[in-house]
């Protein structure tokens, strides 16, 4: 076999063994996607629960909570970005990132610090490339995201929120994700978490309003006090949800189309070895009849 | 809809209440019920159809529910809220199951 051959014969198999892993992978996405979605939906009630009973409180009260409240002056905005942890699923992370540099340059504008919060591992590869610091960061679970998980970020930016600027406290909260829309699509969100501002279709009572008959128990601002933490909380979670829902379609269609470029190699290969192996073919015969021809020539002399 | 069936609604729901138990992740029960008792910071509480709306930050510990059939379920619910609106309750808990 010729050098030519033998360089095109291993590239095909270089090439089918990718396009086995890239096509398991697809299937392997393709599967979690539905279960993701499944999550999605699964916690929809309880979000949903949560976002009715805060425009309760806000409409049949006349509290001022320090979460609602836009302050005076933002000098310091945090940004929770939510990546993946693993890479293969095409531009999900790197839109999410492009994203936020967007988001930083803008606050940056407006002359506001930014302090960064990170889940998944590929926004830490991201700072880390750029030796940049965050306050925190999460990984490990982005695929599967568990309640917990949400719980410990919203505490974390709740506290930061809570803190004074002087004690590197933050004055408003983004989060940066990429929503699932449909299998082919998913859109890097930008949503500013805190100060709450839209409480669905609600319009802030009046300060000496009367209000409906509707108990709160202990009262209206205890009951906000332990509500909204538990908002934020189902905010974080419904970001994570759908950030990994988007995380296995994208990486379906990155598969899908790395398979697709396999079988393109492949073929193109394919031809290119036949080709190779004709031309040695035609070159050998030629060798032969030149040979013969030359041993008749001889041989007539005599 | 016939007149019939609205008609049966209404007296239904006069009688019954709609209940739903979330927890953070998932639906854990939903139906129609007689009664429900669950326990907030406050102390207990029982609620029947045509209670006044409420919102209440619930203790952790046991959620009773009494089905129209007399049956009754029980659930703990931890970490959570309980909201009364036109008869239908709501308990969302960041943890909760069927005990």
């Amino acid at each position: 076999m010729g050098a030519q051959l033998r360089v095109y014969r291993q590239k095909i198999k270089s090439a089918q063994t990718t396009k086995k892993i890239t096509r398991a992978m697809e299937l392997i996405s393709a599967s979690r996607i539905y279960k993701a979605q499944q999550r999605l939906a699964a916690a929809n009630p309880y979000s949903r629960a949560i976002t009715r009973a805060v425009s309760a409180v806000a409409t049949f009260s006349n509290i001022d909570h320090p979460l609602t409240t836009e302050p005076k002056e933002i000098r310091r905005s945090a940004v929770v970005i939510f990546t993946s942890d693993r890479g293969l699923a095409g531009a999900f992370s790197s839109n999410v990132m492009k994203e936020s540099e967007q988001l930083t340059q803008l606050l940056r504008e407006q002359g506001k610090d930014v302090s960064y919060y990170l889940v998944g591992r590929k926004s830490v590869g991201f700072f880390s490339f750029r030796k940049r610091a965050a306050i925190r960061s999460w990984t490990g679970g982005t695929d599967l995201p568990v309640f917990t998980t949400a719980q410990e970020i919203a505490e974390a930016v709740v506290n930061a929120f809570n803190l004074g600027y002087e004690d590197g406290g933050v004055d408003e909260i983004h989060l940066v994700y990429n929503k699932f829309v449909s299998m082919i699509s998913q859109e890097p969100q930008v949503v500013r978490l805190l100060p709450l501002e839209i409480v669905e279709g609600v319009s802030k009572p009046e300060a000496n309003e009367v209000f409906p008959l509707y108990e709160f128990e202990p009262d209206a601002s205890k009951v906000l006090d332990a509500l909204l933490p538990v908002y934020i909380e189902s905010r974080i979670f419904n970001a994570m949800l759908q950030s990994a829902a988007a995380e296995h379609a994208a990486r379906q269609k990155a598969m899908k189309s790395a398979t697709e470029n396999a079988d393109k190699l492949i073929k193109n290969y394919t031809r290119l070895s036949n080709s190779a192996r004709q031309s040695e073919i035609t070159q050998q015969i030629s060798e032969i009849v030149g040979g013969a021809d030359a041993l008749v020539d001889t041989s007539d002399k005599e | 809809m016939g007149q019939d069936s609205v008609r049966a609604k209404v007296i239904m729901s006069e009688k019954n209440l709609r209940v739903e138990l979330v927890a953070a992740d998932r639906s854990v029960w939903s139906g129609d019920a007689k009664m429900v008792v669950a326990k907030t910071v406050e102390g207990e509480i029982g609620l029947l159809a045509g209670h006044e709306p409420m919102l209440a930050i619930l203790g952790s510990g046991e959620v009773r529910i009494t089905l129209p059939t007399g049956e009754s379920i029980k659930a703990t619910a931890a970490d959570g809220f309980i909201s009364v609106e036109h008869d239908v309750v709501t308990i969302f808990a960041g943890q909760a199951q069927l005990a």
